[in-house]
């Protein structure tokens, strides 16, 4: 009984410590099935919490020309979506944001492009061959490697 | 009396994506007798759409786009009933052909949504009516 117990105990203090260890490798996946339909069509629908709420302000407004491409949505979908990226942005009422992403973005700054920030670069440090992998194209595609990135997982 | 039960659900279960493919196949051609419309109005000669146009529309390089995307197929590769990547992101993409997606063309928003982001990638410009209505045309016998 007492063993159990310990085992119990033991097991329990394991999952606390992988939670805790693993904090920086998950942020809550976007949960919205228009946010996630709409901008997953082109790319994966990012998790909201990786920029605060000025970024996806200045995204959403700046459609016309979004990395190149000329997004047109409905003014409803995109109210709907800009509204549940700034509620779940980094900052926003229902936010989670990544500490260490955090840290970098300046009080004042927009970023706009997650790959850009100093956190990812230095957890991406890898060789050539890796980004020329025909699956990959581009350093925003997470999923090509984090298999489970579509449910926020950036621990593989 | 039970064999006309299972013969009748069968039936049912055979009739589904009959029925499923019908309504798509519905809102497609909502969505090409819109365009033809407006074909119509630019040009009053329009006789029609065709699949031989809008399949050289799909495999033309074009040179005045974004470089990354020289012809429709730069994602769709050359094959449409093949799955595809998109060439910026790496997103994989479903078949283009209407045989293998019969969802394909079925949303207004969505067709639009995706002509006016491809076309200027693709050719720079817009695509017409015209043009839309031919590249449907040559996914749906896909």
């Amino acid at each position: 009984m007492l063993n159990t117990k310990s085992l119990f105990a033991g097991l329990l203090l394991a999952l606390v410590a992988t939670e805790s260890f693993a904090d920086d490798d998950y942020l809550p996946p976007v949960s919205d099935p228009v946010v996630r339909t709409v901008c997953g069509e082109c790319h994966m629908a990012f998790p909201p919490g990786f920029l605060p709420a000025r970024s996806w302000g200045a995204l959403m407004a700046g459609l016309n020309d979004h990395f190149g491409e000329d997004i047109r949505l409905s003014s409803d979908q995109a109210r709907h979506i800009e509204d549940y990226l700034t509620r779940h942005a980094s900052d926003g009422p229902k936010g989670h944001g990544l500490h260490d992403f955090m840290r970098w973005i300046a009080p004042e700054g927009t970023p706009k492009r997650i790959t850009e920030n100093p956190a990812f670069l230095h957890e991406h440090r890898l060789p050539d061959r890796v980004w020329r992998d025909p699956k990959v194209v581009t350093k925003s595609n997470c999923p090509a490697c984090h298999l489970r990135a579509e449910d926020g997982w950036f621990d593989d | 009396m039970k064999r006309q039960a299972i013969l009748m659900a069968a039936a049912a279960i055979l009739a589904l994506p009959l029925n499923a493919s019908a309504a798509d196949g519905n809102r497609r051609a909502a969505i090409l007798s819109d365009y033809a419309a407006q074909a119509q109005a630019s040009d009053s000669g329009f006789t029609g759409f065709s699949a031989a146009r809008g399949e050289a529309l799909f495999r033309a390089p074009s040179g005045a786009g974004d470089p990354r995307t020289p012809s429709c197929t730069s994602c769709h590769t050359s094959d449409p009933r093949q799955p595809g990547r998109n060439a910026k992101t790496g997103r994989p993409i479903d078949a283009a052909a209407v045989s293998v997606n019969p969802m394909r063309y079925t949303e207004a928003a969505k067709v639009e949504k995706h002509f006016s982001r491809d076309c200027k990638s693709v050719l720079g410009r817009d695509c017409t009516a015209l043009e839309r209505g031919d590249y449907i045309t040559f996914m749906a016998g896909q």
